[in-house]
């Protein structure tokens, strides 16, 4: 369990996350939807303790991230694709993160299979693609087995298959009694892979619900979505016609 | 998730499994060797070719041997920093931290695997250098040995200036974290810097990072003044200025933790 409580960042006079608490469950996946620069990243990396919140805190199983243990076997975390050095070998990667957290050297080879790159676990992970270098941050995510995994946009650069492939793999990471937290602009990935779903706009909690109590009274759950969203739109004060800009986009 | 969590095995990540990260973070990268072989090369060539020019026979063969460590000692403070700066600017750091979130003890796992493979380097460099640099020596000149005074210590400080420099690159890596701004904070603070202060402030010269190792470290005894100079810095003994770049490194790697712990990454 993962418990966001009253979560407040600032980057200068920009409150990028306001006073935001929800709790994540295990053996769901949960869908962290906001439109762009709603403070999803930001979360996330507060999770994760990259970032230091100005006012609030997160636990997970009631612990700090920074007092985990070992953190890898804990929480997986994929937050941009490519956070790797180009010049060390996926392998070279991977055999690395394992070592910090004494996990043994044959998963390394485990998690590049089971994300296609066992082929490609040799090369300069700078010469990879958007679609391979979003694998190999799964890879590193799932490389300590972790009840934990924290993705932010991990579809990004997958192509059709990727994108079937990681949808599977995270409800059955899930089914398994994991925390899965996933965040994603593409709304109708939400509606085939979320059960639960934290929606924020301006860094501010909008809704923590079910996929099916979001798309209740609503054409869809991109309509249920855009409604909330477009409410709390920054310029939507200073705009004459908020009105056309929802006919516009859904 | 208890069920899950109970897979996980007792104890915690320590030391020893962050410094086994950087080590093969370290060896995992093309550019670390290349930047070791040529720095310890330079080292080395510099000294023969002084070794083969060498004439003059009362002068400190060792410390001209050693001539080539000055230079190379760019290199490696270059290393060092960017063995910090590479993390921010490929953002490997934030997997980094991920996987070890205690950043002191990530900054001191770094340096110490860091800072004992610049010695390890600079030491077999540096005796490299000494004994290619004798053996070269023409004109009769007899080439120096580790037993005479002062030989062996100039040598071995001669290496270890490599860990030093290299450490205080890697602090200031930690402090600027980004990579173009700290090469030119490393060059210009270790290089360019204490030549502009020996000119204002010649009481100072002798502290300077480059200048301690020029004329403490890599001499068999310390440098002294011409004849009716007009006037004379202060040299460090070998041990005060071994120990004067330890307190410098110290100094960086300690700012840049400091830093580290408490920003944003």
């Amino acid at each position: 369990m993962i418990e966001v409580r009253e979560l407040t960042k600032r980057y200068g006079s920009t409150l990028a996350v306001d006073n935001l608490s929800f709790d994540l469950r295990p053996g769901t996946v949960t869908g962290f939807l906001g439109a762009n620069g709603s403070g999803k990243s930001t979360t996330m990396r507060l999770i994760v303790g990259l970032d230091r919140p100005d006012a609030g805190n997160v636990r997970i199983g009631g612990q700090r991230f920074r007092d985990l243990r070992w953190p890898l076997r804990e929480v997986g975390s994929l937050l941009e694709a490519k956070s790797f050095h180009p010049g060390r070998s996926a392998r070279g990667h991977l055999t690395a993160l394992a070592a910090s957290n004494a996990i043994p050297r044959h998963r390394v080879d485990e998690v590049l299979d089971l994300v296609g790159l066992a082929s490609a676990a040799g090369r300069r992970a700078g010469k990879f693609s958007l679609g391979m270098a979003q694998r190999l941050g799964i890879a590193a995510a799932l490389l300590g087995d972790p009840p934990v995994l924290l993705m932010d946009e991990p579809v990004n650069g997958l192509d059709p298959a990727g994108v079937h492939w990681i949808r599977d793999l995270l409800t059955s990471q899930a089914a398994q009694g994991r925390v899965v937290f996933v965040s994603s602009h593409l709304i109708s990935e939400m509606a085939l892979m979320a059960n639960r779903l934290v929606v924020i706009g301006q860094g501010r909690l909008l809704a923590d619900t079910t996929v099916a109590e979001m798309s209740a009274g609503a054409p869809s759950l991109e309509a249920a979505f855009l409604a909330m969203t477009d409410a709390s739109a920054q310029y939507r004060a200073a705009s004459p016609a908020p009105a056309s800009r929802k006919e516009g986009s859904s | 998730m208890t069920a899950l969590t109970a897979r996980v095995p007792a104890g915690h990540y320590r030391f020893r499994h962050v410094a086994r990260m950087e080590w093969i973070k370290l060896r995992s990268l093309r550019s670390t060797w290349w930047t070791l072989v040529i720095a310890a090369a330079g080292a080395i060539g510099i000294g023969v070719t002084v070794g083969i020019n060498t004439r003059n026979a009362g002068g400190d063969l060792t410390n001209n041997a050693l001539a080539g460590i000055v230079p190379s000692l760019l290199l490696m403070g270059v290393l060092g920093a960017l063995a910090v700066t590479s993390e921010y600017s490929s953002g490997m750091i934030r997997t980094t931290l991920s996987a070890a979130p205690r950043r002191p003890l990530l900054l001191a796992a770094k340096a110490a695997v860091f800072g004992a493979v610049a010695v390890t380097v600079g030491e077999a460099a540096s005796f490299i250098a000494f004994f290619a640099g004798g053996a070269t020596l023409r004109h009769g000149i007899p080439a120096p040995t580790l037993t005479q005074p002062g030989v062996l210590r100039a040598v071995l400080l001669s290496g270890a200036s490599f860990g030093l420099i290299g450490l205080l690159g890697l602090g200031l890596g930690a402090i600027v974290r980004h990579s173009g701004a700290a090469i030119a904070v490393v060059i210009g603070g270790v290089y360019v810097l204490p030549t502009l202060v020996s000119q204002v402030a010649r009481g100072l010269g002798g502290y300077m990072p480059i200048d301690i190792i020029g004329n403490s470290l890599t001499t068999t005894k310390p440098e002294l003044c011409p004849a009716h100079a007009d006037y004379c810095p202060h040299f460090l003994s070998a041990w005060a200025g071994l120990g004067l770049l330890g307190l410098y490194a110290a100094a960086a790697l300690t700012a840049g933790g400091w830093l580290l712990a408490r920003r944003d990454a």
